[in-house]
């Protein structure tokens, strides 16, 4: 896992250009065996709808489309067609039956095959940086910076700001479902020009002369925050935490199968209790710097360290799960959804993944 | 000019950060709280806004330096400029069948627009694949530093492997000679994976999170009371 980012020896260059073109032969050669590879089918299906009465529409289906249009020639419709994404053996069976509305859709395909691309890209960083590396980098900064600043704009501005200042227009443009107040100003609105001021004057940080005006925002996200945090922990985590680790410690087992198996799981039932509560006790002990970790302080603290221990291991533990997890799922994609060498889900028929395998 | 970059902004800390504290415990102000809070969301999306004009701000100059490096400056700006249009004008999207000629009243990653096919096809494969290599470094890692050099390290080392093994049919394939019933079904890897994250773990996680909520409560309050500045800058 090589991290530098000099420019490569000619070894390291042919090495690349080896890796490409072994993978694009593969990748090629792939593309035409059996039913192929990398390949998003979709299902057309036409939607249809007529304005029956003011502000009040209709979905129908093509024949009572055209019935309405007859009847009603000034009336306003509307019609688009939506694709659902379908698994390619539907595409299959309905080829084996002589034709059908699925069809392969050229937008999804290249998707896959960017995605691909991009998880490829990605991976490639193990070997060294790379221009495909920095590529997909930067089409990653790019496309978050973007995807979070639409998220916000349409999940937090438009129904918490556009729609309180400006009703008439959000109720037009933007959310025709919302409720119109009686009248286009609502004065208990108004309370939110406060939000709509300091968020310009926190954009204002990329004027250089007015970068000062962005502190006053920023002190407002700080408090609140501060505020909320203040409340929330010390409700949620430290009130919470303590009042649940003040229990019984005496446990009554759960398996009634015979007196010693009660008795027994009464046992290990109760020094599960024992050793929580004297767990916790010890990590703070181990936490609690005021008081110098020598006699029995430090000896809680010891037992602190080992419990805490214990738990850094099973965080990593975790960690290295999920981590796994999802690199198992990218692996998926890939030999599932892209190459179509694996069917876990049924996707395809088996019998089309025989000749690839040379069965 | 100490009053509007100093004085004014601690005020509005403190004001702010009380109102939601008050709002917590009088019902009367409860409403206080949540506009507080509305507040707060809209200002975190402008905050995403801000944060899209800086990276125009840092690439263009980039670009127009023409530095080293400089072609990735500019794949990152059109990127977020193809997104940010297909995302903000919701092109490929559907209306809402209720309100069907209404452009903007459909979801915006509705299925087959085109900030669902970025979604899908771009900024999905890309953050997923750049958390799953952390498995390769995260195993790299534990090999170079994990060494069972004293009572704690085999502690720690002993309980990943335990809480790896018991999530694996290989774990609960090399114990299963344990009967499940029996006294001793809680040595199982798998049972022993449930002990040590009911007791060990939680006894733990517990202490951290008594830990962090106390020096969230001392932090909330040293900043709503102007003892610590340092989010003004400047060293204060």
């Amino acid at each position: 896992m090589n991290s530098v980012s000099e420019p490569m020896t000619p070894r390291q260059r042919a090495t690349w250009a080896v890796i490409l073109g072994v993978s694009i032969i593969l990748i090629v050669v792939r593309c035409f065996i059996g039913q192929g590879m990398g390949k998003v089918y979709v299902e057309p299906t036409d939607l249809y709808f007529g304005e029956a009465s003011p502000s009040t529409w209709t979905t129908m289906d093509e024949a009572q489309f055209d019935r309405f249009r007859a009847d009603n020639p000034d009336a306003r419709t509307e019609q688009w067609t939506e694709y659902r994404t379908v698994p390619p053996k539907a595409y299959f069976a309905q080829e084996q039956a002589g034709g059908g509305s699925i069809i392969l859709s050229w937008p999804r395909t290249i998707g896959l095959w960017i995605g691909a691309f991009f998880t490829l890209a990605i991976y490639s960083f193990l070997y060294r940086d790379n221009p495909f590396y920095k590529f997909a980098e930067s089409v990653v900064v790019g496309v978050s910076a973007a995807y979070w600043m639409v998220v916000g704009f349409w999940d937090t501005i438009v129904p918490n700001l556009i729609q309180r200042l400006l009703p008439g227009f959000a109720q037009e443009y933007l959310t025709p479902g919302m409720a119109l107040p009686s009248s286009e100003v609502q004065f208990t609105n108004l309370i939110y020009l406060i939000p709509l001021v300091l968020g310009v004057m926190l954009i204002c940080r990329l004027v250089p002369k007015g970068g000062w005006l962005s502190l006053w925002p920023l002190a407002f996200i700080v408090g609140t925050m501060a505020g909320l945090r203040l409340v929330g922990y010390t409700e949620g985590d430290l009130l919470s935490q303590v009042r649940i680790t003040i229990s019984s410690l005496y446990v009554p087992g759960g398996d009634d199968s015979s007196t010693f198996m009660m008795i027994w799981t009464t046992i290990w039932s109760s020094l599960a209790s024992v050793l929580l509560v004297l767990g916790v006790l010890c990590c703070l002990a181990y936490f609690f710097f005021s008081v110098e970790h020598k006699g029995a302080v430090g000896g809680a603290a010891r037992v602190g360290i080992w419990y805490l221990m214990i738990t850094f291991g099973a965080a990593f533990g975790f960690t290295v799960m999920g981590r796994i997890a999802l690199l198992a799922a990218r692996f998926e994609f890939l030999f599932d959804d892209w190459l179509w060498l694996i069917d876990p889900t049924n996707q395809r028929r088996l019998a089309d993944a025989l000749p690839i395998l040379g069965l | 000019m100490q009053i509007l970059t100093r004085l004014i902004p601690l005020l509005i800390t403190g004001i702010a950060g009380l109102v939601m504290i008050v709002s917590a415990f009088i019902p009367y102000t409860s409403e206080w709280g949540k506009i507080a809070g509305q507040f707060f969301n809209i200002l975190a999306a402008f905050a995403f806004v801000l944060g899209g004009g800086n990276l125009l701000k840092v690439h263009l100059k980039k670009i127009s330096d023409q530095g080293a490096g400089w072609g990735y400056s500019g794949v990152v700006l059109v990127c977020f400029l193809v997104t940010l249009f297909v995302g903000l004008f919701k092109i490929g999207t559907y209306p809402n069948p209720s309100y069907p000629d209404v452009h903007f009243s459909g979801e915006t990653q509705g299925t087959g627009s085109g900030f669902w096919w970025a979604y899908e096809y771009v900024f999905k494969p890309l953050t997923a694949t750049m958390f799953s290599i952390l498995a390769f470094y995260v195993a790299s890692a534990a090999f170079r530093a994990f060494r069972a050099k004293n009572f704690e390290a085999i502690l720690l080392l002993g309980t990943a492997f335990i809480i790896l093994l018991g999530s694996v049919s290989a774990g609960v394939f090399l114990t299963d000679w344990i009967p499940n019933a029996g006294p001793f079904g809680d040595l199982r890897l798998e049972n022993l994976r449930i002990y040590i994250m009911q007791v060990f773990n939680t006894a733990g996680t517990r202490a951290i999170m008594i830990g962090i909520a106390l020096g969230i409560a001392s932090t909330s309050l040293k900043i709503m009371l102007g003892i610590d500045r340092s989010f003004l800058g400047s060293g204060d």
